[in-house]
């Protein structure tokens, strides 16, 4: 009975408890305190999906539930998850109780607000992850807009309300024309289904539809690239991250967008989805280079946090679009780990805000020695980062390159210069951080090291970063039932497996390029 | 059924080591730190003996064990938690338990009197599941995760007195030097899946093996990606830059990672790919001249260095070379040969030296040292013997490993008189650097009471009079001494009446390399080996003989020589200004162009510009909104999901209708 109806809880349950916390009494720790309560029931909800996923089976939905919902024009409740989205929806109820830890004394005003705002979020995403109905889908999509801009533009740390309408108009403005796809979408086969538009629109992209489905897809593409957001299409995120508070800074980027990538663009146009294949993955990999050589130079610790995310995420693109079963499989893998990862670098970078008042490197210095506890986990979140074979990021980053290779050696060979840059750019910072002798404004002040409230906040990333690393199969299992399939034309690895069509591709432009 | 071994064990040992004092090590009593730290690479060494013994009993080797449940399964790739035991591997293990485990012993009492004393056991048994985990993986992958493992460690440890600058970027310098190379060791493992579908050892060498007509092409850009990676690790050129720097860590920790093992496993992974190797002379080759050329240019500048370590430093990085010239024309197990004599003498001219520092109170510069011989006996003999080693002088380990690596090179077709001879004069220039070492330290008038400023870092003791170490420092001192004598017995050439059983042990792993070991020597090679024996000896005995007659006997013509070169002088005293070229070409012109081109250029230009028509587009909005209402960014965003929600019902509405 739960299998059926467990997505439809999670969903729903965040918002009710938005209302309820809005009703809370203003003065204590009651919001955070509910809030915080609610989180942690919605994880252990959340945990009895992969707990009774069925791994055997290899195609299709699971908790799945679908019934009509408007009869016309057809719009269906249909929701469900596969090994993708699974982990997604679990990966989302394991952040937030820990963006609730994290807050707690970073936000003091509006706090009734602000966590009703994160569990309106928490529905969006959720509802975002387990829609099979694009109406209901987009819905969720756009909701999903509405909290993060209002949270950046409330709670920013200077200029908020710019970087929010920033991004809001970013997010928003594209998501129009990804309504009028839709719409052409329904006109053309007068469903909205997941599984039936894919069904009616096999074999469109040599006939009378291929151009208006041309543009669909473009359409959907710009939407989704926008929100990963996929270089050059990043304008809102440098101020958007270093405005936004810790907790939405950690579910700022990335997974909502790659997502959507991942289902709606390469799941529902797979055809021409390989046509702009090469161009994503170009951009992917200029994004990788570009956000980490931006990385390279900033002096604001979250402006940096921003543009290795943009590094991050470009990997991830790079990864989809080549198409290989190891890189679309490790760039799913690898949204979990940008996301539990970045999520640690953020709430560190907010613990460190909390005590010296400052993203500027050039007045930090030395912390190691007033704080050699955060300097632990920074240094453990840091090797994380920068794909410390046995960690977390490396499984990913490695089976995207691995993969990508495959099908354009030179461009995945240019993007793995990246592992370069991010151990640059992230060891620099850190040296400018914490080692050295304490600079003058961190001598002044004597803040107390890194205490129960936060320990219990980043420990639980800092042990998946381990788990993640050594033990990838446990996740990697769902997702390679669900995503290789979604590729269109995969390049199989097999292909070259045996000796002698290893010694056919012995030329090795040719092997290459294959 | 073969027993089992309990490879996976092994490396298990030092991790729980390192588990324990990383988390309870601050809130324990030092000599509980000291024995868990001890006790752990004790057990793994241990379980080497045991293993060693198996083997001396008849237990065939190679031998493999692996997880049921992989590391990364995907459609298409798999890699395997696996552990590969083979002749090679154990005398790998052996030597990282066992000189780590002098290691260990010395640190007890160097480090004694420092503060973070857990934090370092912590971190060197850490290098010690990373190290093992190295030499015993079975695929690509797991090689992968000790070789940036201990990368790992290095930085960590180089970086020990992180309040200081100096040792703060000397770490990240190792760290992403050696990160260069190992986007090489990245890129040469994406191109062996995409032609032989695995990263397993036994599967990709025995496909190559099954066929004879693969020659160069793929193999050899693999082997030159895998050689970029080794420059990286083994401080080869162009890549050497990150070892000098790291002198600043911890004694201890150059004797070890810096030294004996670390450095050493881009040399084992030419020896563990040989197979890839041999199909490319291409790459051969031009491992050979990296050798020859890094070990001639390092021990050049190691001729002019003051500072005790840094000499060590540079002398490391010129044997390193010896090994990849051994690698280089095939001769494998000599190289290894090398490998292990090396850990035993420079492991203890590193332990010696810390003895010397640590009694001195800190003191590194040579300058201000002098006539120690007879107030630090042991250190002095001790490490007398790791000198005469490492100049090669008979009978002593260095001796039979690098004359045993000239022979080969000497009778390589074509260049490889060429690389005799640039291994021959680097092995003058050995003995006479190592030479002024000693005399500087050792003989002479005694310099450092005159010095007052005891060097930050190590010794905070520095008001002490000059004393031997305590026993626990001495001890691993004699042993490596002992070693540092007979270890090179193991190879004692068939050439000078011995039976060569490292060469014959070792010819099961590089069969296919086709080593000269394998068949018995010639008359003729007989006669030529005793030869170049002779020249090796004279040699080291020329440089032995102009150290002494430069810093002991005449030390005005050390001057005299100095003022007679002057530019020459300079340039070698300043490190041939690699650091600063690197510095000026590469790292500067990245920083300019993402400051500038990418910084302004790009994202403030073009992203930016665009930014600034969306929030144009934005406030004429918002004033539209203002217009409206209160203006507040709740009340638009609120304005804009009505509209949203407006335009969707009309949409619908107008779809349904048509």
């Amino acid at each position: 009975m739960l299998n059926a109806s467990i997505l439809t809880w999670l969903t729903f349950l965040p918002v009710a408890g938005a209302l309820v916390v809005l009703l809370l009494p203003r003065r204590g720790r009651a919001a955070e305190g509910f809030t915080l309560l609610l989180t942690l029931a919605f994880f252990l909800l959340a945990l009895h999906l992969p707990a009774h996923f069925n791994y055997h089976q290899q195609q299709g939905f699971q908790y799945e539930l679908n019934v009509p919902w408007i009869s016309s024009p057809a719009i269906h409740y249909h929701v469900g998850v596969d090994g993708l989205s699974m982990w997604l929806v679990v990966l989302v109820s394991f952040l937030a109780p820990l963006g609730v830890l994290i807050s707690w004394r970073a936000i003091e005003d509006r706090k009734r607000e602000f966590y009703a705002l994160l569990l309106l979020q928490q529905t969006a995403m959720y509802g975002v992850f387990i829609s099979l109905d694009l109406i209901l889908y987009y819905a969720f999509w756009e909701l999903s807009i509405v909290p993060l801009a209002l949270l950046i533009g409330m709670y920013g740390r200077n200029d908020g309300r710019r970087a929010a309408i920033k991004f809001f108009l970013y997010a928003f403005i594209p998501s129009a024309l990804l309504l009028v796809g839709m719409l052409w979408l329904y006109g053309q086969t007068g469903t909205f289904d997941l599984v039936q538009l894919q069904q009616q629109m096999h074999g469109w992209s040599t006939g009378p539809h291929a151009a208006g489905l041309w543009l669909t897809s473009l359409a959907f593409l710009l939407a989704f690239a926008v929100k990963v957001p996929v270089f050059p299409l990043h304008g809102w995120l440098r101020d958007g991250i270093s405005e936004a508070p810790t907790a939405v800074a950690m579910i700022l980027a990335g997974k909502l967008g790659l997502y959507s990538l991942l289902r709606w663009h390469v799941g529902l146009f797979p055809t021409e989805a390989a046509h702009v294949a090469p161009l994503m993955v170009a951009l992917g990999a200029t994004g990788v280079l570009y956000g980490a050589l931006m990385a390279l130079v900033q002096t604001d610790l979250k402006r940096l946090a921003a543009y290795a995310t943009l590094s991050a995420v470009s990997f991830i693109v790079l990864g989809i679009y080549a198409f290989t079963a190891a890189s679309m499989d490790g760039a799913a893998y690898q949204i979990l780990n940008e996301s539990i990862s970045a999520s640690a670098f953020f709430m560190l970078l907010g613990i460190l805000y909390e005590r010296y008042g400052t993203y500027d490197m050039g007045q930090l210095g030395g912390i190691a020695t007033k704080m050699p506890g955060l300097a632990v986990l920074f240094v453990i979140t840091t090797l994380s980062l920068i794909g410390l074979p046995s960690l977390n990021v490396f499984v990913g980053e490695f089976l995207i390159l691995s993969g990508s290779f495959q099908t354009h050696p030179r461009i995945a060979g240019t993007a793995t210069v990246g592992v370069i840059l991010s151990a640059s750019y992230m060891l620099w910072m850190v040296q400018r951080v914490f080692y050295g002798k304490p600079s003058t404004s961190v001598a002044a002040l004597s803040p107390a090291d890194v205490n129960w409230r936060e320990r219990a906040a980043v420990w639980p990333t800092i042990a998946l970063m381990i788990a993640m690393g050594v033990a990838s199969v446990f996740w990697m299992h769902a997702i390679d039932l669900s995503v290789p399939g979604m590729a269109p034309n995969k390049v199989s690895l097999g292909a070259a497996v045996t000796p002698t069509s290893a010694y056919a591709t012995l030329n090795p432009t040719r092997g290459m390029t294959r | 059924m073969i027993p089992s071994l309990y490879l996976w064990l092994l490396p298990l040992f030092p991790l729980a080591g390192f588990a324990i004092n990383g988390t309870m090590g601050r809130r324990l009593p030092k000599t509980a730190v000291s024995f868990i730290g001890l006790l752990f690479p004790a057990a793994a060494f241990a379980q080497v003996l045991w293993i060693v013994a198996r083997v001396h009993q008849g237990l065939t080797l190679p031998y493999t064990e692996s997880f049921a449940t992989p590391w990364i399964a995907v459609t298409d790739f798999h890699a395997n938690f696996s552990f590969l035991l083979d002749q090679l591997t154990l005398v790998m293990l052996l030597v990282v338990t066992g000189v780590g485990l002098m290691i260990h012993l010395y640190s007890v009492g160097y480090m004694g009197e420092e503060e973070g004393y857990w934090r370092f056991f912590s971190y060197m048994n850490l290098f010690l599941f990373f190290m093992l985990t190295l030499v015993l993986a079975a695929n690509f992958l797991l090689l992968f995760v000790g070789w940036e493992g201990v990368g790992l460690v290095s930085y960590l440890l180089i970086g020990f007195y992180y309040t200081k600058d100096s040792a703060a970027n000397a770490g990240k310098k190792a760290f992403i030097v050696n990160r260069i190379g190992d986007f090489g060791f990245l890129l040469a493992m994406f191109l062996i899946i995409a032609h032989f579908g695995t990263l397993s050892f036994n599967q990709v060498f025995s496909s190559i093996t099954s066929h004879p007509e693969m020659q160069g092409g793929f193999l050899t850009a693999i082997a030159l990606f895998l050689l970029l990676g080794a420059t990286g690790k083994s401080a080869q050129i162009p890549l050497y830059v990150w070892l000098p720097d790291a002198m600043e860590g911890p004694t201890p920790v150059s004797a070890l990672i810096h030294a004996a093992t670390m450095v050493t496993a881009g040399v084992y992974m030419l020896a563990r790919t040989h197979v890839l190797f041999g199909r490319s002379p291409l790459a051969l080759t031009v491992v050979a001249v990296i050798g020859a050329a890094t070990a001639f240019f390092a021990a050049t500048i190691g001729i002019l260095q003051t500072d005790i370590k840094r000499v060590l430093a540079y002398s490391t990085i010129s044997q390193l070379g010896y090994m990849f010239l051994a690698c280089g024309v095939a001769a494998y197990s000599m190289g290894i040969f090398h490998l292990v004599t090396h850990a035993f003498f420079k492991a203890l001219l590193f332990l010696a030296a810390g003895s010397v520092i640590h009694a001195l109170g800190g003191e590194q510069d040579m300058r201000n040292m002098g006539g120690l011989r007879k107030k630090l006996p042991v250190t002095f003999w001790t490490m007398t013997a790791a000198v005469f080693a490492i100049s090669g002088l008979f009978p002593f380990a260095g001796f039979f490993s690098k004359d045993a690596i000239l022979a080969a090179d000497f009778i390589t077709p074509h260049d490889g008189k060429i690389l005799w001879a640039v291994g021959l004069i680097t092995a003058g220039l050995t003995s006479f650097y190592m030479f002024r070492l000693w005399y500087m330290t050792f003989f002479g008038s005694p310099r450092y009471q005159e010095s007052s400023a005891v060097r930050e870092g190590h010794g905070s003791h520095g008001g002490r009079d000059v004393h031997e170490s305590p026993w626990v420092m001495l001890l691993p001192l004699v042993i490596l001494g002992i070693l540092s004598l007979a270890g090179g017995w193991i190879g004692w050439p068939e050439a000078l009446g011995g039976s060569n059983w490292i060469a014959h042990f070792l010819d099961p792993v590089f069969a296919s390399a086709g080593t000269a070991a394998a068949t018995p020597p010639t008359t003729a090679d007989i006669q030529l080996d005793r030869i170049l024996a002779g020249v090796s000896m004279l040699t080291a005995l020329l440089g032995w003989f102009l150290a002494d007659l430069m810093y002991r006997r005449r030390p005005q013509l050390a001057d005299a020589a100095e003022r007679s070169a002057k530019p020459l002088y300079t340039m070698v005293l300043n490190k041939y200004w690699v650091d600063e070229i690197y510095a000026s070409v590469i790292v500067g012109p990245i920083l300019a162009v993402s400051k500038t081109l990418l910084g302004r250029g790009i994202e403030s230009g073009v992203i930016d510009g665009t930014n600034n028509a969306w929030t144009r587009i934005g406030s004429g909005l918002s004033s539209w909104v203002r217009r409206m209402q209160s203006g507040n960014i709740r009340s638009y965003a609120g304005w804009l999901a009505a509209g949203a929600a407006a335009v969707l019902i009309v949409v619908l509405y107008l779809a349904h209708l048509y």
